[in-house]
């Protein structure tokens, strides 16, 4: 490992390399440090900041947060594997989150994944070639009035059946 | 804000909202020129099944025929018939309208809010055949319900401060700040005998009275609304559908016990719930309702929300404050409990979403008029997420001891196509399943721990002939292993070892001594995990092998499963009489083992080969394919 990781880099100085668009999003995730002024305690509400503006939590991110945060990395990579909600690697445009909640296991879930995982070619975890897509499984979005139901972005499909999927996907494609 | 401020900004607001306060006394238009008003639920399953759209629509017929001036569109919280949305309710009339299409809006202008005719064809009717029904109190999923906690959900617009005070609302503070020692509030909770409704039915009170006697000027109070038991939503409609409830409740805590600051704890799978709590503290701060100097008394106490991340082991207590703090969420042993050393080594309460909801009401209205509510033990109502197999599914609002039948029949209207009940899970991967013999047991704290089962935060998924209760068990399982965070190897190997016994049963792998290793495991687990979590994780297999025993021993004696569920043990035949030789299965076949019988237009299915995936069974037009 180069001397300079091992010691941390001067934060400020790494942004200079970076392209404007990432450098504004370095500014805006610096901003909420500054929000939350730099608290360890707000790390969980630092890191919502950080998915939301780079899609995911890459290394350099982790490893910004961490020196602006003042913590050793391994405390904020603990906790970013910790959650489930945070990612370390990138996710397609639309997650497609399937509802395996019980009202929606009992009402055929199982069926309507299989359709997902099908139709989009991918496992569960996986993103699509094109960048589309990404699948996961939520263990209960609370709409479970509607069981089964899928989230696809922030829209929720409900009372899904296995023929319904490939509809469902069209409107995103 | 005088308390005095507060009674005539509620004066103002209730005869803004009289229609709904008091639909049948409410005579010509409201003090704004309003004639009526149309309240759209805007709960999560309502957005989901089109309210937007519906609402747009409406709009825009009102501007049609204008009416946008004297007819007010109220988006409301979840009015809990979530099976029957989009819904609209028109005050004061109080007519519901069910199943809205965007396309249906100009119907109920013109024909109901123009013509003074209400839209038959768009009200509830139980079946096909029935008389339409247009008040929501004559509709039996509403009739047999008693709303306390949800009381405003589905009859004000949660993101403003005025409706919530036109009902009510921050009385109950002004009450306890201006007549009411902070003993008299722990006192009166006391009385009301309420019982924590997060799950383990603690005494609110007898937590209240801990924090308020343990020593120091710092203490905290935490609102637990990390509800991740799947198939329980009452949390998230009662933070999106009436937040301020929760921002006076712990208010009203704080005062009690001299707490100085809160915090909310809310999963981030809820961002709407986030929004408009945090709308909520905005506008009670600005009012002077929170901060310094509450209701012009001495009080001070602000509220802070702090976002989970996706952790279900979160909702322990030790675990979600460390997770407050920042912190990868896993629990710590207890004692000391967190009333002793809890936030920042503080003394700390943490109460349920719905718990707190019950406060306000009981402090205003007394605490011998909530125990004259439910049962002698469970006092109050509770909040049901009735779903599964059941014809009308939703957040259902019922006295405590309020009989299963009445819930699964009544309130329900009985399983789809007339199936016979099974049984009904409760409490989530904490809880367990009660078979049909209980169907009269009551709901309430006691009754449901009697037959191995536990109230929880009030899943009731109902379950017919279709659900293998092995295959059940072997799901929550996989949830526990999934969520157990790892740290005592009791939860974390044994629900991985549980997790395997169970998938060996339903894949026709067990031998003798398989359920008697589950059992054996089960009581470890139970005992000598470190938190709620893995203590609880066992249960919902103890459970179904208490009253669905015979079941587990067909999986592992006979190598069948009674539900026709686990796809290892079924065998898959076609009827040679039935075949009309059509071949959709022989096409759909994945593993080509079907094959057409010698010189006819007959179809069978070779055994060696077959993944039992059942694609054929489903694929016959016939009728043909037989699954055993």
């Amino acid at each position: 490992m180069p001397q300079h990781e091992r010691t941390g880099t001067d934060v400020s100085r790494a942004l200079v390399d970076l392209n404007p668009p990432e450098l504004a999003k370095f500014q805006q995730l610096e901003a909420a440090c500054e929000y939350f002024d730099q608290s360890d305690e707000a790390l969980i509400q630092i890191l919502h900041r950080a998915q939301e503006l780079f899609g995911y939590l890459r290394d350099d991110v982790i490893r910004f947060l961490a020196q602006r945060l003042r913590m050793p990395l391994s405390r904020v990579f603990g906790v970013v594997t910790f959650y489930s909600f945070f990612s370390t690697v990138p996710k397609g445009r639309y997650i497609v989150m399937v509802c395996t909640g019980t009202a929606c296991y009992v009402r055929g879930a199982d069926k309507v994944l299989e359709a997902f995982q099908k139709e989009l070619g991918i496992e569960v975890g996986q993103t699509t070639v094109d960048g589309l897509f990404s699948l996961t499984t939520a263990r209960c979005i609370g709409a479970c009035g509607l069981a089964p139901v899928a989230m696809i972005g922030e829209d929720v499909h409900s009372a899904l059946t296995p023929d319904k999927v490939k509809k469902v996907l069209k409107a995103y494609r | 804000m005088t308390p005095d401020e507060l009674t005539q900004w509620r004066d103002r607001a209730r005869e803004a909202m009289a229609f709904r306060t008091d639909p049948a006394g409410a005579e010509g238009p409201l003090p704004d020129g309003t004639r009526r008003e149309l309240l759209i639920c805007a709960g999560g399953a309502c957005i989901s099944s089109g309210q937007p759209s519906v609402e747009d629509a409406l709009r825009q017929a009102l501007a049609k025929a204008g009416l946008e001036d004297t007819v007010r569109v109220v988006p409301t919280g979840c009015m809990g018939a979530c099976s029957l949305g989009p819904l609209v309710r028109v005050m004061p009339d109080d007519v519901l309208y069910v199943h809205l299409a965007p396309e249906d809006t100009a119907a109920i202008v013109e024909e109901h809010l123009a013509g003074g005719e209400p839209v038959e064809r768009l009200l509830y009717r139980p079946d096909e055949d029935a008389e339409p029904i247009a008040r929501p109190a004559d509709m039996p999923f509403f009739r047999h319900q008693q709303k306390v906690v949800l009381a405003n959900c589905g009859l004000m617009n949660a993101e403003s401060i005025d409706e919530y005070v036109g009902r009510d609302g921050y009385q109950a503070l002004a009450k306890a700040l201006t007549g009411m020692q902070p003993q008299d509030v722990i006192d009166t909770v006391l009385a009301s005998g309420l019982r924590g409704r997060g799950g383990a039915g603690f005494p609110a009170g007898r937590k209240w009275q801990m924090l308020a006697d343990a020593p120091g000027e710092e203490k905290y109070v935490i609102c637990n609304a990390d509800e991740g038991d799947p198939g329980a939503f009452m949390d998230r409609s009662i933070l999106e559908g009436d937040p301020h409830r929760i921002v006076e409740a712990m208010t009203l805590a704080a005062y009690a016990t001299g707490a100085r600051k809160g915090y909310v704890y809310v999963r981030a799978e809820y961002p709407l719930a986030i929004r408009r709590l945090q709308l909520a503290i905005q506008e009670a701060r600005r009012a002077g309702l929170l901060g310094r100097d509450i209701l012009a008394t001495a009080m001070t106490f602000g509220i802070e929300v702090r976002v989970g991340a996706g952790a279900f082991v979160c909702g322990e207590e030790t675990a979600l404050m460390a997770s407050v703090l920042g912190q990868r969420g896993q629990p710590q042993p207890r004692p000391p409990y967190p009333t002793q050393s809890g936030l920042y080594g503080r003394p700390t309460i943490i109460n349920n979403v719905e718990t707190l909801a019950n406060i306000p009401p009981i402090i205003r209205n007394g605490a011998e008029w909530f125990t004259g509510i439910g049962t002698e033990g469970s006092p109050g109502t509770k909040v049901f997420a009735l779903a599964g197999k059941v014809n009308l599914t939703g957040l259902v609002e019922v006295p405590m001891g309020t009989r299963l039948r009445e819930m699964v029949y009544e309130i329900g209207g009985g399983l789809p196509d007339g199936r016979a009940f099974k049984a009904a899970q409760t409490g989530g991967p904490s809880g367990g399943c009660i078979p049909a013999e209980h169907l009269d047991i009551a709901l309430d704290f006691d009754s449901l721990q009697e037959v191995g089962s536990i109230m929880g935060s009030g899943g009731l998924i109902v379950m017919d002939e279709d659900s293998c209760m092995v295959d059940v068990a072997r799901f929550f399982m996989e949830f526990c292993v999934e969520e157990s965070c790892g740290k005592c190897p009791p939860c974390r190997v044994g629900t991985r070892e549980m997790h395997a016994l169970l998938t060996d049963i339903c894949d026709g792998k067990a031998d003798g001594e398989t359920i008697a290793k589950l059992e054996s495991l089960a009581e470890v687990v139970q005992s000598a995990s470190l938190c709620g979590l893995g203590m609880t994780a066992p249960n919902p297999v103890l459970s179904t092998l208490r009253h669905f025993r015979d079941e587990y021993e067909a999986h592992v004696a006979d190598r069948k499963c009674p539900a026709g569920v686990c796809r290892n043990l079924l065998t898959f035949t076609i009827d040679y009489d039935l075949c009309r030789g059509c071949r959709l299965c022989f096409r759909n076949c994945p593993t080509d083992t079907i094959f057409q019988v010698d010189g006819e237009k007959k179809y069978r299915i070779e055994q060696e080969g077959c993944i039992h995936c059942g694609t054929c069974f489903e694929v016959c037009p016939f009728g043909a394919v037989k699954r055993e």
